[in-house]
């Protein structure tokens, strides 16, 4: 288990690389000359030759990736344009707001699709599975910036149960905390939630129908021990796989989640970065971002081994 | 398998038709999809006879009946500017379609040519290109997207562009599982121990092959394109005013959320049942092909 | 007289198919007796796999159904027992063994784990019991260093060994039955050797009953006392195993025997059976074998034929039963 550890770890090291060539890449994207670009429309040639400077475009492209590679890896990864502010204190600042919007999405969206997929897996062809189903195509079908405005319309403006918009630190209060992630949170959930339950169903589906439920069953074993135990578990690996995935779907759909419900989060940061051609800060946000992909596929990966003992081995 | 499954089989063996047969079999036997293909139809119709459908001009500003409830002269109300929402829905509705096809064009013409390489070619190749699908698919779509579009400019183009090289992976998958399963198979062999030249045996046996999972695919990346189209819309890095799609139409109304929620609600409504009629329509395609096609996704 | 141990008594079951139900087993009645081991023997699709299954309780409710008939097991009447008491009975009273090794276990958990599970579940005790009755069947079993191997996971057995597991697991609670369902057919020639050699030794051991599935009659001569043969869902002879072998009642097992392996090596050409089995919903009217028979003659086509009881005891489903001479083994 160990070894199997230590090399999916050592994996990341050229993915991570690669990621790190591709968001720095995005700077020589920049149509035309980015020291204008940055600097406006309106710079004198002193302030555009001032940003060239500061940006060090006036260094070769390999000296420049080695710069900013180097200080990425030491946690510095530059200071915004505008506000000089530094990007890993912005990110960090912002980081709590869409870690727990994110969590409340997950927590929501399991909530659901685990017995709604493992309902529509034990009633197949029944109504029950139909009606899975159909939430499944709904619910990935739905943008979900509509479903926090018809939410807001509902719960915040006809029957004011929730707040509309803002954010409640926890520190603030816990039960205000939560209160204002239920809307939010149902609106990043619903996709997700669709997805897993398409998920859950299909591979439970698979697993119910393998020999050794037969034999758990012939021996004796309860229909829901049988179903909990050896089917859930030999379930999870896909619907594990899925949830990994949904993590990346997750960051950017909270982009728009805080935009619908004003939530000072990373999304928030991103879309002024972007509004701003905020380039440090824009970079600093997909290696972030990516990151966090990264390290939940290690974990989804490393869940294989405890799932799958055959994995250990490999 | 159980045994008393294989028994049933047994008992109940159909007599094998052509593929082809088989599949309309199928497809027409998916009420649902065959409704989804239908609606779709009928939206391709009405937004290309947009100028003939329209009720207003949709660009018209009538400042003495703003925000107008659905109904009277307006079937759909007006907008903040006094605009027929109807109207701007039609013509919408062709720019959200039109970006979608975008997307998915782009992320075709990136994904079959990978995909025959890396299938074909040797190992490296194969691995530098699998290498490279995977690091793209390890960006959360929507973040790349708006970087992109941050970097570049916002602009409906740049952003369908960036959507379509996202989604690009998919198809490199798609056709590379294709032509790995069926070099294999004996008549492509057979084809190309005679010499066939190489590009005749993907003309001729691989790519009919792929077409029909590359379909069940485009209708479903057709789905996930129209949503992101509509959510970078909503956040104004995709099309630009005074061009509206039905994402953007929902940016626009969201200011009126409390006053006059039809302009959120029907364009959203638009947007979810397109959504929803492309994935309805690729997994009837893909549940009308047979297992043995479909191995190759 | 007590009755045997297990008593299927005229046991019909249908399947549910897209034209309706139709009927798998058409009144399958036969007996078996403490200790005793009876082979059930058939090609596929004769429905042996079916009644195996009916007895454990473990058909698929949602699309099937027993129509008719009765089984019992130590008088009890399993047939519309509630589904909490049957599962209290399988793996504590009767269990099965499933023809194939490599996917009959969790690959998720330890063997171990999977035995002392079935063990508390009917035993009820501490995990530690538990897994200590699951070390000592595995040692039982001839698993060598079972304390070791008990925490190792199914993929790091062979198919033998892993067979082996599947034996220690059903015989963990010393069940009066047990049915092996094809145990050996996934394996190689020697290791089955092994298994039918092990499964010998615990019915004499634990003095269970088992009731041995199989379409290979070369098997069955080796270990079983008894011989059901079915065909299309029907018994269609039953007998001593001596008595099957010498002087067959049927014409199917006749042309089971001659196309056993064994004998068709001796006498220089694989014999096999012509024609296959008839689909369920699609049986050909009067005898279901009549297509098939070598032996067949007008009457054979009319009306179904009834199981005979012959002199000797034992049944024969055969019209010409008392005129036929059929070829034996011997």
């Amino acid at each position: 288990m160990l070894r199997y550890t230590v090399r999916r770890v050592l994996m990341m090291v050229p993915l991570l690389f690669l990621v790190s060539l591709g968001v720095f890449a995005l700077v020589l994207m920049i149509p035309g000359d980015p020291a204008i670009t940055i600097a406006g429309e309106n710079a004198t040639e002193a302030q555009i030759d001032a940003t060239r400077e500061r940006l060090g475009l006036n260094d070769p492209v390999l000296v420049q990736y080695a710069a900013w590679a180097g200080n990425a890896l030491t946690g510095d990864l530059g200071s915004s344009l505008f506000s000089n502010e530094s990007v890993t204190g912005a990110i960090a600042g912002r980081f709590p707001v869409t870690l727990a919007l994110t969590l409340a999405a997950m927590v929501i969206a399991l909530l659901i699709a685990v017995p709604a997929g493992t309902v529509a897996a034990l009633r197949r062809g029944r109504w029950q599975d139909r009606g899975a189903t159909l939430f499944a195509s709904v619910g990935i079908s739905l943008p979900n910036f509509w479903v926090g405005i018809l939410l807001i319309m509902a719960f915040a403006l006809a029957f004011p149960i929730f707040p509309a918009v803002g954010y409640t630190p926890i520190s603030e209060g816990v039960g205000a905390w939560a209160r204002g992630l239920v809307l939010p949170g149902i609106t990043l959930g619903t996709a997700v939630a669709a997805e897993i339950t398409r998920q859950l169903r299909g591979s439970l589906t698979d697993t119910l129908q393998q020999d050794f439920i037969r034999t758990a069953r012939a021996n004796g074993l309860s229909g829901r021990a049988v179903i909990l135990k050896h089917g859930m578990k030999n379930a999870a690996v896909p619907v594990v796989t899925v949830i990994g995935f949904q993590v990346g779907f997750l960051l950017g759909g909270s982009v728009i989640v805080e935009r619908v419900f004003g939530l000072p989060g990373l999304g928030d940061l991103a879309i002024r970065a972007v509004l701003q051609r905020d380039i440090p800060m824009i970079q600093g946000i997909v290696v972030v971002a990516a990151l966090i992909v990264m390290l939940v596929n290690l974990a989804v990966d490393l869940s294989y081994g405890w799932l799958n003992p055959k994995v250990r081995q490999a | 398998m159980t045994a008393t499954a294989v028994d049933r089989r047994e008992a109940l063996a159909p007599p094998e038709p052509s593929a082809r047969a088989r599949f309309l079999r199928r497809f027409r036997r998916q009420r649902l999809a065959l409704g989804a293909l239908v609606y779709l139809v009928l939206v391709v119709l009405a937004t290309a006879l947009a100028p003939l459908l329209a009720t207003h001009d949709p660009l018209a500003q009538n400042l003495a009946s703003v925000l107008q409830q659905p109904g009277g002269g307006h079937v759909l109300g007006t907008d903040d500017l006094g605009r027929d929402v109807f109207s701007r829905a039609l013509y919408a509705g062709r720019v959200s379609l039109l970006a979608a096809a975008q997307a998915v064009g782009v992320a075709v013409l990136l994904g079959v040519i990978p995909g025959l390489v890396a299938g074909y070619a040797g190992r490296r190749v194969d691995a530098v290109i699998m290498r490279l699908t995977d690091a793209l698919m390890s960006f959360p779509p929507l973040i790349l997207a708006i970087a992109f579009v941050g970097v570049l400019g916002p602009s409906l183009t740049n952003a369908m562009f960036v959507i379509g090289v996202i989604f690009a992976p998919r198809f490199v998958r798609l056709v590379r599982g294709t032509v790995l399963s069926i070099r294999e198979e004996t008549f492509v062999e057979a084809s190309r121990s005679i010499g066939t030249p190489t590009p005749r045996v993907i003309l001729r046996h691989v790519l009919p092959n792929a077409l029909s999972p590359l379909i069940v695919q485009i209708s479903l990346t057709a789905a996930m394109a129209m949503l992101a189209e509509a959510s970078l819309s909503f956040l104004g890095l995709g099309v630009q005013p005074p061009d509206a799609s039905w994402g953007s139409m929902i940016e626009r109304g969201f200011r009126y959320t409390a006053t006059a929620p039809w302009l959120t609600v029907f364009p959203g409504l638009l947007i979810a049942l397109t959504v929803l009629a492309f994935n309805i329509l690729g997994d009837g395609l893909r549940d009308s092909l047979g297992r043995e096609i479909r191995r190759g996704s | 007289m007590t009755e045997p141990l297990l008593v299927v008594d005229g046991l019909e079951v249908e399947f549910a198919t897209d034209r309706g139900w139709v009927q798998v087993l058409d009144g399958v009645s036969f007996a078996v007796g403490r200790g005793e081991t009876v082979g059930l023997v058939g090609e596929s699709g004769s429905g042996k796999t079916v009644t195996s299954l009916a007895v454990l309780g473990l058909l698929p409710p949602e699309s099937s159904r027993i129509t008719a008939g009765s089984i019992r097991l130590d008088g009890r009447e399993l047939v519309g027992l509630p589904r909490r008491k049957m599962e209290a009975l399988r793996g504590d009273e009767l269990s099965m063994i499933f023809q194939e090794p490599m996917t009959s276990l969790d690959p998720a958990f330890r063997v171990g784990d999977q035995i002392a599970e079935v063990v508390r579940r009917h035993r009820g005790g501490s995990k530690r019991a538990a897994w200590a009755r699951a070390v000592e069947v595995l040692s039982t079993v001839g698993i060598p260093h079972a304390e070791r191997r008990a925490r190792s996971y199914p993929h790091e057995f062979s198919g033998g060994m892993r067979q082996r597991v599947m034996i220690a697991m059903a015989l963990s609670c010393e069940p009066k039955l047990v049915i092996a369902d094809e145990p050996t057919t996934a394996l190689d020639v020697t290791i089955q050797a092994q298994v039918l050699d092990l499964l010998r030794a615990m019915r004499d051991e634990f003095g269970t009953a088992v009731v041995f599935v199989t379409h290979d009659l070369g098997v069955v001569a080796d270990i079983c006392d008894r011989a059901v043969v079915m065909y299309a869902g029907q018994v269609v002879e039953r007998s001593g195993i001596d008595a099957l072998y010498e002087h067959p009642r049927h014409p199917y097992t006749e042309a089971l025997l001659s196309a056993m392996p064994q004998l068709a090596a001796r006498s220089g050409r694989l014999a096999t059976i012509p024609g296959s089995t008839p689909p369920a919903g699609a049986m050909p009217p009067g005898c279901r074998f009549h297509p098939r028979c070598g032996h067949v003659v007008d009457a054979c086509r009319g009306t179904p034929v009834a199981e005979h009881p012959l002199a000797e005891g034992g049944t024969s489903r055969c019209l010409r039963v008392s005129d036929l001479v059929l070829k034996g083994s011997a």
